[in-house]
């Protein structure tokens, strides 16, 4: 078990053991001691003791009352500037709150500051930030690692106890390789689970919110508090939400879990073929019945979301053209060398490189060889899924190819850096939700992610396995 | 080569993106090695398949149709780098 946990702490607040404002000064100093690894964007102590006194004022119960929880910095908030890690909204401040952080704040718990990730949420190892890099904090000496990405700030701010849980979202795997990266749980559940309201658009298909957090038990209560409908996300769901950590039952006994032979990749490291044997035969001890599954368009699922993910993100970063927030460029001669002057100074290279080929994608004459064509092979990946789910509970394969790469190892060619999402990526399209759970290390002793997927809105189900799995590493 | 200097400019004007002769050198490289990446799908029969857009299996609720007054413009128009007289302001448009 980590350090800190999240259950441990409430009972802790609870029995008066610590006081709210003792347990944040003591997470305000870590914060501080910290500052190097460049996990948040924004952070003020000052807002931090503001939100202690008014809780300490506060004689209502709350169900996270207290406890300091780290915002991604793609979550609109009212007390905190909001920037995507772009210049563009560099000096954005929401006058409204997102529906997830909304949710956070009505539980009681403390936004200890914004993190870090790659602009607009595009990338893999938070190095496209305009604000810098997140080092991994499992980085050795004069070795920094990346901390994955796109959420690679919530992930480090966990994993270097910075908070006890963190938001982040998910597209394409920004949350779950980012967990897997820094040895923390990531969940990115069901697509419609969360709304998406307030959160900057990247590819409304397939953005969603989700937890990070030190455990899974910890990731059961957070992610209930954040589920849930809204009327103002068009594909949020009116499902119920379940309390997921009461219903938590590491007792596996009877299940079928489904390991899709597509998984097996030429060139993935021996280490993590180990993890995931290891992970298999942990579950077949505990009376999982195995069974070998195919998901036969896996291998096309990365070419259809590079086509999906930056078509959808033209289209949704066309609102950023310096008239209604963030940058504008003083070269303004004209209207339309204002958009194209901001654009091409607000922007960094990564989501350039993504509008443009966005842009083609859909432009006319292209359209039905590559976007739609991608949205079918889209549904053929999700079929799979389907046909799969019949005959299995849930799903269990790796989370990345790798461990925690050096810093910009991976910066020059754009589809080697792709190829980082190549297991989580299928289920993303798919809509279905996936967690990330710390399982094994690699030869240089950093942590390697274990990915459970289950079926749609079947959050309890992978919890349970990913609980189980835990208890059984621990 | 799908992608040439004239595409690139094209694309790049559609997309209110400036770009200097560096980087459309650069974009040309990486658009192009992207597409020939993705040209893979072509190998998938996708006949008679409908095209996926939203995986949601819930169903999606209609909202009510009744106004709301959720905004006001002194809001809306916080964040504005420039505006005038309760409008966002940009460069003169007629000569």
């Amino acid at each position: 078990m980590s350090k800190s946990s999240l259950k441990q702490t409430l009972k802790d607040l609870d029995t008066k053991k610590i006081s709210i404002r003792e347990l944040n000064q003591d997470y305000l100093k870590r914060i501080k001691e910290n500052k190097n690894l460049n996990v948040f964007i924004h952070f003020s102590e000052e807002n931090v003791l503001k939100q202690i006194d008014n809780l300490e004022n506060d004689n209502s119960a709350k169900k996270l009352k207290g406890i300091p929880i780290a915002i991604k910095d793609l979550f609109c908030t009212k007390s905190m500037p909001t920037t995507a890690a772009s210049k563009i909204l560099e000096n954005f401040n929401p006058t409204y709150e997102s529906f997830v952080t909304q949710k956070l704040l009505d539980e009681g718990s403390i936004f200890v500051g914004k993190t870090n990730l790659d602009e607009f949420a595009m990338g893999s190892a938070t190095n496209t930030s305009f604000f810098g890099n997140t080092i991994n904090p499992l980085s050795k000496e004069n070795e920094p690692l990346a901390p994955g990405g796109s959420s690679g700030g919530s992930a480090a701010a966990v994993a270097a106890d910075l908070c006890l849980g963190a938001t982040g979202t998910d597209t394409g795997g920004s949350i779950r390789q980012p967990a897997s990266f820094c040895g923390v749980v990531g969940i990115k559940p069901t697509y419609g689970l969360c709304s998406r309201w307030g959160i900057a658009a990247f590819a409304s298909s397939l953005d969603q919110a989700g937890i990070f957090s030190h455990n899974v038990e910890d990731a059961s209560i957070l992610l209930q508090s954040i589920a849930g409908f809204d009327q103002r996300d068009s594909t949020s769901a009116k499902v119920d939400i379940p309390n997921y950590f009461e219903n938590l039952d590491d007792d596996l006994n009877g299940k079928t879990v489904g390991i899709p032979k597509e998984y097996s990749i030429d060139g993935t490291p021996m280490e993590i073929s180990q993890i995931w044997e290891d992970a298999i035969k942990v579950l077949e001890k505990k009376g999982v019945k195995i069974k070998n599954i195919s998901l036969p368009h896996t291998k096309y699922a990365l070419p259809t979301y590079y086509i999906i993910a930056p078509a959808e993100a033209s289209s949704n970063l066309a609102r950023y053209d310096g008239v209604k927030y963030g940058f504008r460029s003083d070269e303004i001669d004209s209207l339309d060398e204002m958009y194209e002057n901001t654009r091409a100074q607000g922007f960094g290279r990564e989501v350039k490189r993504r509008i443009l080929i966005g842009t083609y994608v859909l432009s006319a004459g292209y359209y039905d060889a590559y976007y739609l064509k991608a949205q079918k092979v889209r549904k053929l990946i999700a079929d799979d899924f389907n046909r799969a789910f019949n005959e299995c509970d849930f799903i269990v394969t790796p989370t990345a190819p790798s461990a925690a790469f050096p810093l910009n190892e991976k910066q020059n060619d754009p589809i080697k850096m792709y190829l980082n999402d190549v297991f989580t990526v299928p289920a993303s399209l798919a809509g279905l939700p996936g967690i990330s759970i710390p399982f094994g290390k690699d030869k240089n002793n950093l942590p390697l992610g274990i990915q459970i997927l289950g079926k749609h809105f079947d959050e309890q189900q992978v919890f349970n396995a990913a609980v189980s799995l835990e208890r059984s590493y621990e | 080569m799908k992608i040439n200097k004239n595409t690139i400019n094209k694309i790049a004007r559609l997309s209110r993106i400036k770009l200097d002769d560096k980087e459309s050198e650069d974009y040309i490289k990486d658009l192009n090695s992207i597409l020939d990446w993705v040209e893979q799908l072509n190998e998938v029969n996708t006949e008679n398949v409908e095209p996926l857009s939203n995986i949601s299996s819930s169903i999606l609720p209609k909202r009510e149709d009744v106004s709301n007054d959720t905004n006001s413009s002194e809001e809306i128009l916080e964040n504005a780098p420039d505006k005038l007289e309760g409008f966002f302001a940009v460069p003169k448009v007629v000569e």
